[in-house]
């Protein structure tokens, strides 16, 4: 088995070197790559529009919001939106601080469950064949083929005969019950090598043992972009049906309620936005490798 | 590793594999409770007129007929996700593997730049609120005051309060959000595909770089391409936010209602739960029969 791993990239390392010239005459045509590129730059734009619309309304006087036509660029930015959205916040009932702090035990304790218990879970389907594996790895499956809020209703239904409505435990325990975090985790883990358990096995160690010294450390780049997404969905709620507490409440339920509400006028709703959209980009940006590395085992076989 | 665990009686396989039970089974249990048990709910449900106040009662099919041959706007609702799906569930796979996939050619640094580009909207919360202001109805709105400034129109056009416009502008909106999970999947995917094999298809006579993409590039990402497909047919059966946000409740002549939002007027405005899931099965089920369709064909492809 060893031998063979050896050989195999000496072998491959011969063949790029004997078709390094050829590789050369691959023939793409320069039209083509300038309309592929013209494209890539439409897209590009399209998509960046609203963002860069987004941040530039935020930092724009009143003055210049209403121009004809609008312009894409600011004169004089100012930072009058973000203190108007100060003032709006302190006149609520409710501080801001306490909205904050719902977001983040909604975030932290819905993390830490999509991670902890789908990564025992997705150890354990991943390389062990026991009676009911099978079954719930495709149930896991079936389950990615339909959105939860599909059955919120029933959900609702549900949380409220527990007597979790009104709580956060509503919220984190649907989210903890999806299973796109599990599908990704138990992918990557596949492709731990088996020989690694089996060494653990031998000197003694139980499946605790393994999952908790061998395959946690090794799937770390799993674990972060179950961190990411999960980071996103929690972000994102509002609380929707299941929290309707007002000292309950999310910060995106304040932050969105000001701008589907009509309280906020453009300015201070371009500057929410700002402040929704700038915290999951950023924490996108710092995990970039960490979450491409496990979205490559992410595919689905036979 | 892998015994086979068949033929074990349940209390000897119990025994065998405490471990990898009790791995699994904190995820289980949330899992059955909140994902599985409202499937099942909403299914026992749909066959009751239930409205929280008494016990649900039992009343047959009469829920689905009512569905089907009375409710015209449950039909609306009907044709307008079917004509959403069908036209951005397809678009938007093609466009979350064509931009992986001209991404993937850039250098590194180009590479991650543009792949925050196109997955910012997907992440950005309730930015895409900001389209509200791009298609407002006055001449502040851009689309407006540019045709009007270009000479193009002569009056504000009432982009989300016509019948003709509200769904074009939902599906504009929709793909501008769609390039999420399975776009990341795509990108992670086309690098981990073997440089060695398009050295060898130049050998073997592929000539452009369309070949490349049909004979090599497509079958090795086929497991990121199925995963992919389960991803933006769900979200594109599950619309409802941006069409409560962007064109209101009830939208004008119900040109922007899909199956979501008629859910929502039934389960959150009415509390005929009954009824509502009763139009909750019917999206499971045509969520899953799209899912399941779609798989058996790109397996069949490969």
């Amino acid at each position: 088995m060893a031998k063979k791993k050896t050989r195999q990239p000496a072998a491959r390392h011969g063949l790029i070197t004997a078709l390094r010239n050829r590789k050369l005459k691959r023939r793409r045509s320069l039209a083509v790559d300038i309309l592929l590129f013209i494209l890539l730059a439409a897209f590009g734009i399209f998509s960046l529009f609203p963002l860069i619309f987004t941040v530039v309304n935020a930092f724009k006087p009143m003055s210049e919001i209403f121009i004809f036509p609008p312009k894409l660029t600011v004169d004089n930015p100012t930072l009058n939106n973000f203190y108007d959205l100060g003032f709006i916040l302190e006149s609520f009932d409710v501080p801001m601080s306490r909205y904050i702090f719902n977001t983040a035990v909604i975030t932290g304790l819905g993390t830490l469950g999509t991670v902890l218990l789908g990564s025992m879970a997705a150890f354990a389907l991943a390389k062990y064949e026991f009676p009911g594996s099978k079954m719930m790895s495709s149930l896991i499956v079936y389950a990615l083929m339909f959105s939860a809020s599909v059955t919120a209703i029933p959900n609702y239904l549900i949380m409220t005969y527990l007597g979790l409505v009104d709580t956060y435990w509503a919220v984190i325990l649907t989210a903890v019950g999806g299973t796109l975090g599990l599908y990704l985790m138990k992918n990557f883990i596949v492709g731990i090598p088996d020989s690694l358990i089996e060494a653990a096995t031998i000197d003694g160690a139980n499946e605790f043992t393994i999952y908790w010294k061998i395959i946690m450390p090794l799937c770390k780049p799993a674990w972060i972009t179950l961190i990411i997404l999960s980071f996103q969905q929690m972000w994102g709620t509002t609380g929707g049906v299941f929290i309707y507490s007002e000292e309950l409440k999310p910060v995106s339920y304040v932050l969105s309620q000001l701008v589907s509400g009509g309280i906020a006028r453009t300015g201070v709703s371009s500057a929410v936005s700002l402040i929704m959209m700038t915290v999951p980009v950023v924490v996108f940006v710092i995990s970039q490798s960490n979450v491409l590395e496990t979205m490559s085992t992410s595919g689905m076989k036979d | 590793m892998m015994v086979s665990s068949r033929k074990l009686p349940f209390r000897a396989a119990l025994k065998r594999y405490r471990n990898q039970y009790l791995l699994v089974a904190p995820f289980a249990i949330v899992f059955f409770l909140f994902t599985v048990l409202p499937v099942l709910a909403a299914i026992g449900l749909s066959f009751t007129s239930f409205n929280m106040t008494s016990a649900p009662s039992f009343v047959g099919l009469v829920n689905y007929v009512t569905l089907i041959v009375e409710d015209d706007v449950f039909l609306t609702a009907l044709k307008n996700t079917l004509v959403f799906a069908l036209l951005t569930g397809p678009l938007s796979y093609i466009m979350c593997f064509l931009f992986a996939w001209l991404i993937n050619e850039l250098p590194r640094i180009p590479r991650a730049l543009m792949t925050l580009v196109f997955y910012a909207p997907s992440i950005s919360g309730n930015v895409y609120l900001v389209w509200k202001l791009i298609f407002s109805s006055d001449t502040y709105g851009w689309a407006n005051a540019w045709l009007m400034k270009l000479g193009i129109t002569r009056e504000a056009i009432l982009w989300l309060t016509t019948e003709a416009y509200i769904m074009p502008i939902l599906i504009v909106v929709q793909l501008w959000m769609s390039l999420g999970v399975s776009f990341l999947s795509f990108i992670a995917g086309l690098q981990t595909v073997d440089k060695a094999m398009y050295e060898a298809g130049a050998v073997e006579g592929i000539k452009n770089r369309w070949q490349e993409l049909w004979y090599i590039t497509l079958p090795a990402m086929k497991p990121q391409l199925m995963f992919g497909a389960v991803m933006q047919i769900t979200s594109s059966f599950a619309v409802s936010q941006i069409s409560l946000d962007l064109v209101g409740f009830p939208s004008v002549n119900y040109a922007g209602h899909t199956i979501m939002t008629h859910l929502h007027d039934y389960g959150n405005l009415r509390y005929e739960m009954g009824y509502a899931c009763t139009i909750a099965v019917v999206l499971f089920l045509i969520m899953l029969f799209c899912n399941i369709l779609v798989q058996k064909l790109l397996r069949k492809l490969g």
